[in-house]
């Protein structure tokens, strides 16, 4: 029983559920502390450790910590307490609670060691999350939200299809390696593929992570995908397809980001850019590339939440993070200035920044493995990080030409959120060490060899150079306001008029049937009517006056008859 | 934005002054140059043959980045409608 109570996951999400209740200074205690007490609870159950409960005839494995299911609980873990301190000037029950069975959730999904467990934390993080972009309580939200959850709940039906198909072929529930071939094993892939926004797949969170509030974006950029990322590590590690996928995912979503106008979709592009990053080292699937996968993981989510945390500032204080009315802010946020540029360095992999000691892990992984597509196009994308994190975020925010706003400093709660997470870019940065002691597989070498550091830094500087040149010379695009196209166009025009055709078809022949029908009624109707109706044969009413005439009738020839005899 | 009004109040801030943007640019290529002239100074271990050409990694980070933006510009032509585009109907 005691492991139930251990779990730090459903440590979160009864916190979660109990902080729902509570007032606002009392809730803010609780989103603060479980976090810590989780990751204590953590630090303390030994690698190895598992437990098993028997439910309804099948035996749960609620608690497995292993060494690849540590980095990424402990990292779910740090991210649910920043999210913490970067939500304390709002109150809104709603959002914090949420927030919290949402990592819980999470954190229970890493944890699980059987694949019902898996199913039912998996629903639950799409079924809490939606909350954080419902609570921006906008229609566009909601439409968005709405949009997600369909996407979210159908990864959800796909999985569970695939456990079901699974179990029945192979009798077995373990959450743990399976190989690509069959039905189950697809359904599985493809569900984790629609978590993990695969192309094509993948426009859900494009979709729906700019509409949510302030916090909610920060809180949905950590979790759901990082979990796709984990149950990918999980099942499919050395699966070569993930190669391809993860290439193209590292690939084209640059090109949007350069034209985006709102800067938290730039970094949801960018969000998809990163996955790509892993779930190549995880389809390369040697100890060094899966370090990367791993390790690149940990170090995004903080990067990551980083550079949204700035973006939820500028929103929070401008009221807009579109890049086409804001720039000139690092006068009125300078400190917000300073925590953006370290995310942006950090995401594009410059040396002394988590990104470049993790993401090399993955490159090395693909030189390693002699893959020389992948590793071209890998610094290829690599040169787009750099452009639409690491230069336009920070340019068109808070350099640029002066969108004139006046604005006040990010509150206090938002500036030691970023100023710690911006720490933590730099330590991971230059103690590496430190992460990859608690890595899945052992990393000997250092990240910092000469070669690397001057090469890395070489492609990162002149694709800053490329910038200043296009820059001076007019040819760099302006920022101008738009919606630009992407595959949830196929589902919101022509599927929507497809939708509306059907409903109206539908409409026009329920609409002919019931005219049919009721004529045939009305005739019915008009039928009974002429003979029962009140004027009708049957429908007359009969005086009592009859009555008695008639049995007077009755009786006097009755009277008759027996006279007669 | 408009260009009155909200503006009026703003002195010309460090970044915006021409000379120093003429500041970073330059120091930018200096730090450029300092970056090639390194590639000298140590020993090279290619892996795929075309990474030890002198200043590859300056190159294509050049060129991706030319390539991602122009891309971009083109992916506009096709892709790009009004900010109100799905709310309309």
């Amino acid at each position: 029983m005691s492991a139930i109570e251990l779990n730090p996951g459903l440590l979160m999400i009864l916190a979660g559920l109990v902080a729902g209740v509570l007032p606002w200074r009392l809730r803010q205690l609780v989103s603060l502390a479980t976090p810590v007490l989780g990751i204590v609870l953590l630090w303390s159950t030994p690698i190895g450790a598992q437990s098993v409960v028997p439910l309804f005839g099948f035996d749960l494995t609620l608690l497995r910590l292993d060494a690849l299911a540590f980095p990424f609980a402990l990292i779910f873990l740090i991210a649910a307490f920043l999210n913490a301190i970067y939500a304390l000037h709002q109150d809104d029950r709603l959002q914090d609670a949420s927030a919290m069975v949402y990592a819980g959730a999470a954190i229970g999904a890493v944890l699980a060691g059987d694949f019902i467990s898996l199913f039912v934390y998996w629903e639950l993080t799409a079924i809490s999350s939606v909350f954080l972009i419902l609570a921006a309580r906008t229609e566009r939200a909601y439409r968005a939200s709405m949009r997600y959850l369909v996407w979210q709940i159908g990864s959800g039906v796909l999985l569970l299809a695939g456990i079901i198909l699974n179990w029945r072929v192979t009798g077995s529930l373990e959450f743990g390696p399976l190989t690509l071939a069959g039905s189950a094993a697809w359904l599985i892939f493809i569900a984790f593929g629609i978590k993990s926004a695969f192309p094509l797949l993948h426009n859900w969170l494009q979709d729906a992570y700019p509409e949510a509030t302030v916090t909610g974006t920060v809180v949905l950029s950590a979790f759901t995908t990082k979990l796709a990322v984990y149950a990918f590590a999980r099942c499919f590690a050395g699966e070569s397809l993930l190669i391809p996928i993860g290439v193209t995912m590292t690939c084209f979503p640059v090109f949007f980001a350069v034209i985006e106008n709102d800067l938290r979709r730039v970094l949801a592009f960018s969000l998809n850019n990163q996955i790509g990053f892993m779930l190549v080292g995880i389809g390369i699937g040697s100890e060094i590339a899966l370090n990367g996968a791993v390790s690149h993981a940990f170090a995004h989510i903080i990067y990551k939440a980083l550079l949204f945390m700035s973006m939820g500032a500028v929103l929070y204080r401008v009221g807009t993070t579109k890049a086409s009315e804001l720039g000139g802010l690092y006068r009125s946020m300078p400190l917000t200035t300073i925590f953006c540029i370290v995310g942006a360095i950090s995401i594009a992999g410059f040396p002394l920044t988590s990104g470049f000691v993790t993401k090399n892990l993955t490159l090395t992984g693909a030189e390693n493995a002699h893959l020389f597509v992948t590793w071209l196009l890998l610094l290829f994308a690599s040169a787009g990080v750099m452009e639409h994190s690491g230069i336009k975020i920070p340019y068109f925010a808070f350099f640029s030409h002066d969108g004139g706003h006046r604005v006040k400093e990010a509150p206090a709660n938002m500036l030691v959120a970023m100023a710690i997470a911006a720490f933590g870019c730099i330590f991971i940065g230059v103690f590496p060490s430190v992460l990859y002691s608690i890595m899945p597989y052992a990393v000997e070498e250092s990240p910092y060899t000469v070669t690397s550091v001057i090469t890395k830094t070489q492609l990162l500087m002149f694709a800053v150079v490329a910038f200043a040149v296009l820059v001076r010379t007019g040819v760099y695009p302006k920022e101008i306001p738009s919606t630009n196209l992407n595959t949830d166009w196929f589902y919101r025009k022509p599927g929507m008029a497809l939708v509306r055709g059907f409903v109206g078809l539908c409409l026009a022949v329920r609409n002919g049937l019931a005219g049919v029908v009721n004529g045939v009624i009305q005739r019915a109707h008009a039928h009974g009517h002429r003979h029962h109706g009140p004027d009708g044969m049957f429908g007359r009413s009969w005086p009592t006056g009859t009555m008695a005439f008639w049995a007077t009738a009755m009786l006097g020839a009755y009277l008759l008859v027996s006279y007669l005899r | 934005m408009s260009e009155n009004g909200k503006k009026d109040d703003r002195e010309t801030g460090w970044f915006e002054r021409p000379q120093n943007v003429n500041r970073i640019w330059y120091a930018l290529l200096a730090v450029a140059a300092l970056l090639l002239i390194a590639e000298l100074f140590y020993e090279h271990h290619p892996h795929f043959g075309i990474d030890g050409l002198p200043g590859f990694y300056a190159v294509f980070g050049f060129v991706s980045f030319i390539i991602i933006v122009f891309a971009g510009k083109f992916l506009r032509t096709i892709i790009m409608r009004d900010e109100d585009y799905y709310e309309r109907d």
